[in-house]
């Protein structure tokens, strides 16, 4: 059954969409989750879904209208710059406000009720070609931006200040991120719907920052696990009739569990000298000052 | 022109506004080599303004900032300390890699790290001691060890000169002291002019050359002695104002805000 489903042009179309949605997830949730975005990204997924709903209902392919609604979005949080309480409490307001008008927009909406579904639970298997196409240029324009911009997005994303002070511009960079975040949550409904976007954005790159201390290595695990998530998640799919987005989301909630496990099992090395005191030893002998 | 090439810092006549309010007018000092210059006064009077000014950051609203002869422009030549603000337990990013950012952390693009580039990232590392825990996620760090790393992420770059905003504030006393000796040591060893901005000038008063004292409005500059005293302060702040020397520290009582004296210092410490 599995082997005749996999000789499937079908099959082999989702397995290719759903590995180029998940590099991009999988890079850019680092940066997500270093900025504590994630409520932002939760936002621009159902924004998207609030513009691909208008689509629906002016006749147009509510992809256009999923990408419209999710670069609004991402614009307007990149160009607030807010932080921390403040970001929260905005984002809240503007995204109960667009799930309203959606569920305005899809009652007005004569046709066929399968769309709506499939944009919130997603529908990797009835990827065509044309639209894996077009995801392929998306990915290339988010994963080109991220690594142009690599090391600047790292520092005003782990160290605003000093980045500051060394010339990186705060907030072109925080339209740039918010902008691709933006990009990569269009491609990331169109697999695993509006509802568990988080599931390849955030979960891999949270259980990535647990297993390593390197920006690099985490950025490469995160990839990792969110494309083991994703094809691991079609697969089974196709051996158990039910929904993807449930065995993709498994898979990375397993993969977050258990690097939580490792985390907290792992004998911290580094700390056994540090905090307790400070003793000379530990000071350069070229301080000018004595210890005394 | 000897004296130009000795001043690696020359602010000249900075004038700053807020709306209505003129936070300070004709601000004019010169930093030498290896100088050490404490900057105290009150919340408000724009001391973090001051260095965003030397940081190319912020415009003033006339006067010039020189540094080694040139216009201050944003951001090559200096290096830069902040608060200790304590990093996410969880962020992925090694001690090495924070020193990294202040080497190459504004460029674009994608690059391998040079030899060169490492063996300046090792001796910044060595520089403060922190080379036992290089490879260590900052997250788990102390407090103290992160801003000893904020140290050799501002010296990374050799830098011109030094910016310090309050780089002591929720530290510790042995850590302060650390922090101290450590900036004191880079300065003597390689003539890098210090501006450290602080509310209490105790834990620094051994190592400083100047003091600049911002009050509303108002500003002084001279050596420790000069600056601190009753008379110096009461007219900057144009109320009596009484300076103690209690054991070797500096207690200054009867400022309208009262930022500047120790016991705000101490009653901090108290929460940590």
């Amino acid at each position: 059954m599995l082997t005749q489903l996999l000789a499937q042009h079908f099959v082999h179309t989702a397995l290719l969409a759903g590995a180029v949605v998940a590099v991009i997830c999988g890079a850019i949730g680092i940066f997500v989750v270093t900025r504590g975005a994630s409520f932002a990204v939760h936002a621009i997924s159902e924004l998207g879904f609030t513009g691909a709903a208008a689509a629906l209902v002016a006749g147009i392919d509510p992809v256009i209208g999923m990408i419209g609604g999710s670069l609004s979005v991402g614009l307007a949080l990149g160009f607030l710059s807010l932080r921390g309480r403040e970001r929260d409490s905005a984002i809240g307001a503007v995204l109960a406000f667009g799930l309203g008008v959606g569920v305005l927009l899809l009652s007005l909406y004569q046709g066929y009720a399968t769309e709506a579904t499939n944009l919130l639970f997603g529908s990797i298997v009835g990827v065509s070609d044309n639209q894996l196409r077009s995801l392929a240029i998306v990915a290339l324009v988010v994963g080109g931006g991220l690594a142009i911009a690599y090391r600047p997005l790292l520092f005003s994303s782990v160290d605003p200040e000093v980045a500051e002070s060394r010339g990186v511009p705060l907030r072109a960079l925080s339209i740039l991120i918010f902008l691709l975040i933006a990009l990569t949550t269009a491609e990331a409904i169109q697999v695993v719907g509006v509802l568990l976007v988080l599931t390849l954005v955030i979960t891999p790159a949270a259980a990535a920052q647990r297993l390593t201390g390197s920006p690099g290595v985490a950025m490469l695990l995160s990839i990792g696990i969110a494309l083991v998530s994703t094809e691991g998640g079609i697969l089974l799919a196709l051996e158990k009739p039910w929904p993807t987005s449930f065995f993709i989301a498994t898979i990375s909630f397993a993969a977050y569990l258990i690097a939580r496990v490792i985390d907290a099992t792992r004998p911290t090395v580094a700390r056994a000298s540090g905090r307790s005191t400070v003793s000379a030893a530990e000071t350069p002998p070229a301080a000018g000052l004595s210890q005394d | 022109m000897t004296d130009e090439e000795q001043n690696i810092v020359s602010v000249e006549d900075l004038t700053l506004r807020f709306g209505e309010r003129t936070l300070w007018e004709k601000l004019s000092f010169e930093l030498g080599s290896g100088e050490f210059l404490a900057i105290l006064g009150p919340n408000g009077t724009g001391k973090t303004s001051l260095l965003r000014i030397l940081l190319g950051i912020l415009e003033p609203n006339s006067g010039r900032v020189v540094v080694r002869g040139r216009p201050a422009r944003c951001c090559a030549a200096i290096g830069y300390i902040p608060q200790q603000r304590v990093f996410d337990r969880d962020v992925s990013l090694r001690a090495r890699d924070l020193v990294r950012l202040g080497l190459d952390g504004h460029q674009w693009g994608v690059s391998v790290l040079s030899r060169t580039k490492r063996e300046r990232i090792d001796r910044a590392l060595a520089e403060v001691g922190a080379s036992d825990f290089a490879e260590a996620a900052i997250g788990r760090l102390s407090g103290g060890e992160q801003q000893r790393l904020r140290v050799a992420q501002a010296l990374v770059s050799d830098p011109a000169v030094l910016l310090a905003d309050e780089p002591l504030l929720s530290l510790d006393l042995s850590y302060q002291r650390v922090i101290t000796d450590l900036i004191d040591a880079h300065r003597r060893r390689f003539g890098t002019p210090v501006l450290f901005v602080t509310h209490d000038i105790n834990p620094i008063l051994p190592i400083v050359d100047r003091v600049l004292y911002l009050a509303p409005g108002r500003w002084a500059i001279g050596s420790a002695d000069e600056v601190l005293n009753s008379e110096t302060l009461s007219s900057l702040y144009e109320t009596e104002v009484d300076v103690l020397r209690v054991r070797g520290r500096v207690i200054v009582v009867g400022t309208p805000e009262d930022h500047n004296t120790h016991h705000v210092h101490e009653h901090r410490q108290a929460h940590y």
